[in-house]
């Protein structure tokens, strides 16, 4: 989220699209209650089924799963056509102006540079044109036609609504509307939430999605402002947390790169990351990388890392690859490339798209360790459960090892939430049985290993035994020590900078913000974004004051947010050029004429000056991005692709299959089906009645929520014979599910392409483990391939069959 | 003396948390099942309401487990049978329930009405009325019509009762259920389990008073939102509820899974326990003394001597007109 | 043989008094298990039926055993009335005389005998009692089953209508209504036995004197003094 859940009830109109805020996030739908009730705020939601959010909405279209970029540029195109952009948000806030290279085109839906053999993009020409001082060339007038203006103008001229409506099934005259009730939020009073989820990631464009609808916010200038924003709703408890400490293969903490295999020592891994500011007086703030990445090492290694052997740069994995996504973990597992493989607070069984590859990858393990405070589907893949779990078992010789661990009201620490709020919690019970926590676990395995280096030497010791580990307890380390690790603190007396007789900070204390970390090995901190969490004043992450003097849901005493407890990320761009807000009514921050002033903590150096640096810092240009340069691998601008599994080919160029940057195994291409085999379009979902895989261990959840279904049209289940309650068998080219037939009028066919596409939308709740009756989930049949730039698996969009099956069967 | 709980003025204000004696004395109560004569109370508790805004309610059900959860109860897991409702309707281990109605409008747009349906806590209550069991069920004067199981015999009279069909008799416990307004909670400064666990905070609690003014304000918003017949439901032919729902279409209760348009105790039961009970009641005692009066007083019909002799003579007159027959005595 | 006005098993057991077999044993011991079924019912009914006669419950341990033990005492008292119907339906068909009765009404209070026609085994009092008892029984074993809360579901598959709640309402004032009835007949019935003496020993020790018969049911007599001429009339089948 760029705002935070508070901040939602500030707004005028949320649009819920590629999500279903109501049903997956019902405490953070609080807030859009609040801005219903209080404000008069207008709720949209645009989704392929009419769901709980559009239950209490004041507009919904139906659109066909897959199609939201086309949706999402017509909107765009709309307002541009009708004049509904701010303009002077658009005009100093972002790269309108600037001139791109002239090599850069477009044609039959591809970017220039495409590479088929590769599957990917030759990027040099999605770049700026910078002039003879080093900074890009900006054209005021936004007429140059190589301008990113004209281009945007250019690249969004086909989707007219009658585009819109042929593609994505929404009737013309409900996409108008929507149109019309977006377009009001381009005045400076007026803002715009968006709120999504898995319904724009899970797809093999999921980030272009979401750039769709970043770009119609940056036109509406309903970027930074309260009440706007981006706003991803996270979809569980921590997974912020979890991106957030760097939890993926190509991430380290604090969203900074894994080195590579080119990149062999800190000096060339450190020469691609200068972020030489692009147009004048810009902060440019990623100039402080190597603050970040030293002061990480030196959490790692302390006194082991030296300027001498670059922090212990050698130490650090390299990555020979891109990264190794979980999609590609499974793959090679199932290649038999992977021997044991830990799966600590995961149910990939019931998680991966094929669920018949995932079955075999797990087979071809020697040891599998599972981790969890469940009994998992994953841990028990190699048990027979009928239809359930069809596997046989004498054949499987993969060990299992579970080590039962403590749930998240069984321990204490910091759970991240959506709008990046650190919330500290303690633990609320006593673990049951064996139970322990998974620091205590991953410390004991750690110990071991290290006493084996120890004793028994071997491969690349360094990292194991350099590890600094002075924790009172070295067996388990506790939540706050380790928080205080993530804060960072100074290693040896800080001085300042301009005055080196001033003290900044003494040897030993914990830094109040990551301004303070620096590259020489006087600091250490092992996550930058979180410095300030736990200071000299203690644990700002326990914090709970519920006051909010502004009534801006700021709350500025409550809990901690990354970055430096700013609640409203690019809040600068709240004010217009002169540093007053665009609207009095609802301020963050506002130039004093010294200095940014107001409830929330400014995204910008307080003492900057208005009309010199840019409201976004993190970009070297200092402002926001219609033209995405080289930073996604399937385009500068978002371009209408179909999904894998597609009723109709792409418009833009029926040659083209899914996302043609998009990796794919070459299995899994001849596993994909074309709507002649399969006519039915499925999607996935959630329900409020549980909680992914967890709850159905529930007993009251599973009394809520008992049985797994699939839901369809009274269209199609006329057509296909098919009662309400009645079972059914739901296939792909890559499994079969049985379920009960939930029969509504809440999905209805679409005409797109001129025929009617059915959706068959499927739940994921159910397996074959916990209190809930045994069933399926939607990866049984969901396709094995991901977004071309995050590698999240398409579950949102697949093709199907259905047919009525005997009550027997399951 | 001691300190008693304040009377709950919402369900979001967290509850105090130093123990504090009940607020709901046997002396707040004002109506007692099969109980004529109630002392009149001492003090009157404010009027208190649930109010159920079908508007801010996107059915998540956190209402249901939270009542689950604090009366402790055990639905059974179910099946699905083609709907999201589950369990599939009150039971007597499911107090509330979420209820879904798809309804096309008449401008041809889908509405999905997801209505919480439970005991309404009348302020005339049917179940009350038809209950033959002394102190089955009590009123308090704060509006909360509570059953007390150690006095319910599980007739299911006040399934009959009910305008709202929401009691359910326990098959094994043999006592009938039903939403508490979690009386417990109330009693010790809290609101309702449901309007505590609610995300949307479309379930509130309070004075009745409030419930209403909040009520208004939210009518009022729907009304800008163009549903014209937005409204309070809040039945006045059961007296008015303690439990009552803002509706987007006041004008048709009965789109929100057949929420009864005018609800009142039915004229059947009115009967039943009125005039059905005082008039036979009545003609029983007087027959039964009429009876008795009339036996002391009249001398009965007595058969005479004469009677028997002629008998005698009627029988053996028989026997001579019929020589062949045998004497058998 | 003849049985216009008696049933099978009626007959003169001595001349000199004469006496008269009213009712055999087994009737007899059938109609004290409904009177006294009848009775408890009446007592558990009128229990749920005025909160005022709640206490009466306690005679059978409480409102928790009334709501099982009425019902379960309703459906012997079916069954039982149900083997009396079956013995005296035939005798209490309405005649020709009765109607004469009826309209001598006056005549019957006052005991004026002599201005009544001959009558059979019932007269018309007696057969209301009869009628009136069948028809209330079978009102109440109907709705009683359908507000015998544990047997509701027993009507879905069969008549769903009878387990909804409005059908229930109505079940409910009809019981109510039918109870009072039968009280009301039941007390007619008992103090008609007690005002008419000498009629309580026909269902006590199944008898009457020849006077009573004379007097109350001279057709009877007649037709019972006349089947003294059968040779064996506890043997013979009825014709």
């Amino acid at each position: 989220m760029t705002n935070s859940w508070t901040d939602i009830k500030n707004t005028d109109l949320v649009v819920i699209m590629g999500g279903n805020a109501a049903e997956a996030h019902p405490c953070g739908f609080k807030w859009v209650t609040e801005a219903k009730h209080h404000r008069g705020a207008k709720l949209i939601v645009v989704d392929p089924r009419f769901n709980r959010s559009a239950s209490v909405s004041d507009y919904y279209a139906p659109i066909r799963p897959g199609s939201d970029i086309a949706f999402l540029m017509g909107v765009i195109r709309w307002c541009i056509e009708n004049d509904k952009v701010q303009w002077d948000y658009v005009r100093n806030y972002t790269n309108v102006g600037y001139l791109v290279r002239e090599d850069f085109g477009f044609q039959d839906g591809m970017f220039t540079g495409y590479d088929a053999e590769k599957r990917s993009y030759d990027q040099t020409s999605w770049e700026y044109e910078l002039g003879e001082d080093g900074y890009v060339i900006n054209d005021e007038t936004l007429t140059h036609p190589r301008s990113v203006w004209q281009l945007l103008k250019k690249h969004v001229e086909i989707y007219t609504p009658e585009f819109v409506e042929n593609v994505c099934g929404t009737p013309k005259d409900r996409f108008l509307k929507i149109c019309e009730m977006i377009g009001e939020t381009s005045s400076p009073t007026k803002t715009m939430t968006s709120m999504y989820a898995l319904g724009w990631t899970q797809h093999s464009k999921g980030s272009q999605n979401i750039r769709g609808m970043a770009m119609l916010q940056l036109l509406l200038g309903n970027i930074g402002v309260p009440g706007g924003g981006m706003n991803a709703l996270r979809g569980h408890s921590n997974i912020q947390g979890l991106t957030d400490v760097g939890l993926m293969s190509n991430l380290i903490p604090g969203y900074l790169a894994m080195p590579r295999e080119t990149e062999p020592d800190f000096a060339t891994y450190m020469s691609t990351r200068g972020n030489k500011p692009l147009r004048p007086n810009q902060m440019s703030y990623w100039q402080n990388y190597g603050k970040f990445m030293v002061s990480f090492m030196k959490a790692l290694w302390g006194d082991k890392a030296t300027a001498e052997n670059g922090w212990g740069y050698d130490w650090l994995p390299k990555l020979d690859i891109v990264q190794y996504d979980a999609m590609r973990m499974f793959n090679m597992m199932k290649n038999g490339e992977v021997n044991i493989y830990f799966c600590q607070g995961f149910n990939p069984l019931l998680s991966f798209p094929n669920r018949g590859k995932m079955t075999e990858a797990f087979s071809k393990l020697k040891l599998l360790v599972v981790m969890d405070p469940l009994a998992t589907e994953t841990a028990a893949f190699w048990e027979n459960h009928g239809i359930y779990n069809d596997v046989d078992t004498a054949s499987i010789q993969t060990e299992v090892l579970e080590l039962p661990t403590t749930c998240f009201a069984e321990d204490e620490g910091a759970t991240v939430n959506s709008g990046r709020w650190l919330q500290w919690h303690w633990a609320g019970a006593t673990p049951p049985g064996e139970a322990r926590s998974d620091v205590w676990i991953m410390t004991q395995i750690y110990q071991r290993i290290r006493k084996l280096y120890e004793t028994e030497g071997g491969k690349a010791p360094e990292p194991v035994l350099n590890l600094a580990w002075d924790y009172a307890d070295p067996e388990e380390p506790t939540a706050a020590e380790l928080a205080m690790e993530l804060n960072g603190r100074a290693l040896t007396t800080l001085y300042d900078a301009t005055d080196p007789t001033k003290v900044v900070l003494e040897a030993g204390k914990q830094v109040s913000g990551f301004g303070q970390l620096r590259d020489d090995g006087s600091t250490m901190g092992a996550c930058w974004i979180y410095a300030g969490c736990f200071t000299e004043d203690g644990n700002m992450m326990a914090r709970r004051d519920n006051s909010d003097p502004s009534g801006m849901g700021v709350f500025q005493q409550w809990s901690f947010a990354w970055p430096a407890n700013r609640r409203v990320l690019y809040n600068r761009a709240s004010c217009d050029p002169d540093g007053k807000p665009w609207d009095p009514s609802r301020v963050l921050i506002e130039w004093n004429g010294e200095k940014w002033v107001g409830p929330d903590i400014p995204d910008i150096a307080v003492t900057a000056k208005p009309r010199e640096v840019g409201p976004f810092i993190m970009n070297p240009e200092g402002t926001s991005r219609f033209f995405s340069r080289k930073l996604m691998r399937d385009g500068p601008f978002p371009t209408h692709m179909e999904p894998f599994e597609s009723p109709m080919a792409n418009p833009l160029n029926p040659e083209m299959r899914g996302n043609p940057v998009a990796r794919v195994f070459p299995d899994d291409m001849a596993n994909m089906a074309t709507s002649a085999e399969f006519p039915l379009v499925a999607t996935s979902y959630r329900l409020t009645e549980h909680f992914h895989y967890w709850t159905k261990h529930n007993y009251v959840n599973a009394v809520n929520q008992p049985e797994f279904f699939v839901e369809i049209s009274e269209e199609l289940a006329a057509e296909k014979g098919i009662k309400k309650g009645g079972m059914v068998r739901v296939w792909s080219k890559r499994g079969q599910v049985w379920a009960k037939a939930v029969v509504t009028k809440r999905i209805r066919p679409m005409i797109c392409d001129g025929k009617p596409v059915h959706v068959v939308g499927i739940p994921i709740h159910w397996g074959f483990k916990g209190a809930a009756r045994k069933g399926f989930g939607p990866n049984t049949l969901g396709p094995f391939v991901g977004d071309a730039n995050i590698e999240t698996p398409e579950f949102k969009a697949f093709l199907v069959n259905i047919e009525p099956a005997s009550e027997g069967l399951a | 003396m001691t300190e008693r709980a304040p009377q709950p003025t919402t369900a979001a204000a967290n509850p105090p948390v130093q123990p504090l004696a009940s607020n709901l004395l046997p002396s707040d109560v004002v109506r007692i099942s099969a109980t004529a004569n109630v002392p009149a109370p001492e003090r009157q508790l404010d009027k208190v309401a649930k109010l159920i805004d079908v508007s801010k309610c996107i059915g998540c059900k956190a209402c249901q487990s939270a009542c689950i959860e604090w009366n402790d109860t055990h639905p059974a897991i179910e099946e699905n049978v083609g709907v999201y409702e589950n369990p599939h309707d009150l039971t007597p281990e499911m107090f509330t329930l979420m209820r879904f109605s798809e309804y096309e409008n008449p401008q041809g747009d889908l509405e999905w009405l997801i209505r919480k349906d439970g005991c309404m806590h009348c302020e005339d209550p049917g179940c009350l009325k038809a209950c033959p069991a002394p102190g089955a069920i009590v009123q308090y004067s704060n509006g909360i019509v509570d059953f007390v199981s150690a006095n319910c015999i599980g007739c299911g009279y006040c399934v009959s009762g009910c305008p709202f069909d929401v009691p359910r008799i326990h098959q094994t416990a043999h006592v009938s259920k039903k939403c508490t307004l979690c009386s417990d909670r109330v009693a010790v400064g809290q609101g309702p389990a449901c309007a505590k666990a609610c995300p949307t905070q479309a379930i509130t609690f309070g004075t009745k008073e409030s419930q209403i003014a909040l009520a208004n304000e939210r009518i009022e918003d729907l009304k800008s939102r163009g549903y014209e017949n937005a409204g309070l439901y809040d039945p006045q032919g059961v007296g008015g509820t303690h439990v009552m729902y803002v509706l987007h279409h006041a004008d048709k209760p009965g789109l929100y899974a057949g929420l009864p348009d005018d609800p009142r105790i039915s004229p059947v039961v009115e009967s039943w326990k009125g005039a059905t009970k005082t008039v036979g009641l009545a003609a029983i005692g007087l027959a039964a003394a009429g009876a008795v009066l009339h036996g002391l007083f009249s001398k009965g019909n007595q058969v005479t001597a004469e009677e028997e002799h002629e008998a005698e003579e009627l029988v053996v007159k028989t026997a001579a007109v019929q020589p062949e027959t045998r004497e058998e005595l | 043989m003849s049985h216009q006005y008696s049933a099978p098993g009626d007959h003169i057991e001595s001349t000199k008094p004469v006496t008269v077999s009213r009712y055999r044993g087994i009737t007899r011991l059938n109609h004290w298990v409904t009177a006294l079924s009848l009775i408890l019912l009446a007592i558990s009914g009128l229990s749920l039926f005025h909160p005022s006669l709640f206490f009466l419950s306690g005679l059978f341990g409480g409102g928790q055993v009334v709501r099982w033990l009425h019902p379960a005492i309703g459906i012997v008292l079916f069954l039982s009335f149900f083997l009396l119907f079956l013995q005296m339906w035939k005798l209490n068909l309405p005649r020709r005389e009765d109607a004469t009765w009826v309209a001598h009404i006056g005549d019957v209070v006052q005991g004026n005998e002599d201005k009544l026609p001959e009558l059979g085994k019932y007269n018309a009092g007696q057969k209301f009692v009869f009628w009136a008892m069948t028809g209330l029984i079978l009102l109440l074993i109907l709705t009683g089953l359908m507000i015998w809360e544990k047997q509701v579901p027993l009507w879905e598959p069969y008549a769903p209508w009878a387990a909804t709640i409005p059908a229930r309402r109505i079940a409910l004032l009809v019981h109510a209504l039918s109870a009072v009835g039968i009280i009301l007949v039941f007390i007619l019935h008992v103090y008609a036995a007690i005002w008419t003496r000498g009629t309580l020993r026909a269902m006590t020790t199944g008898s009457v004197t020849g006077g009573w018969a004379f007097r109350h049911h001279r057709k009877w007599l007649r037709e019972l003094a006349k089947n003294r001429k059968a040779p064996d009339n506890h043997n013979t089948p009825a014709e």
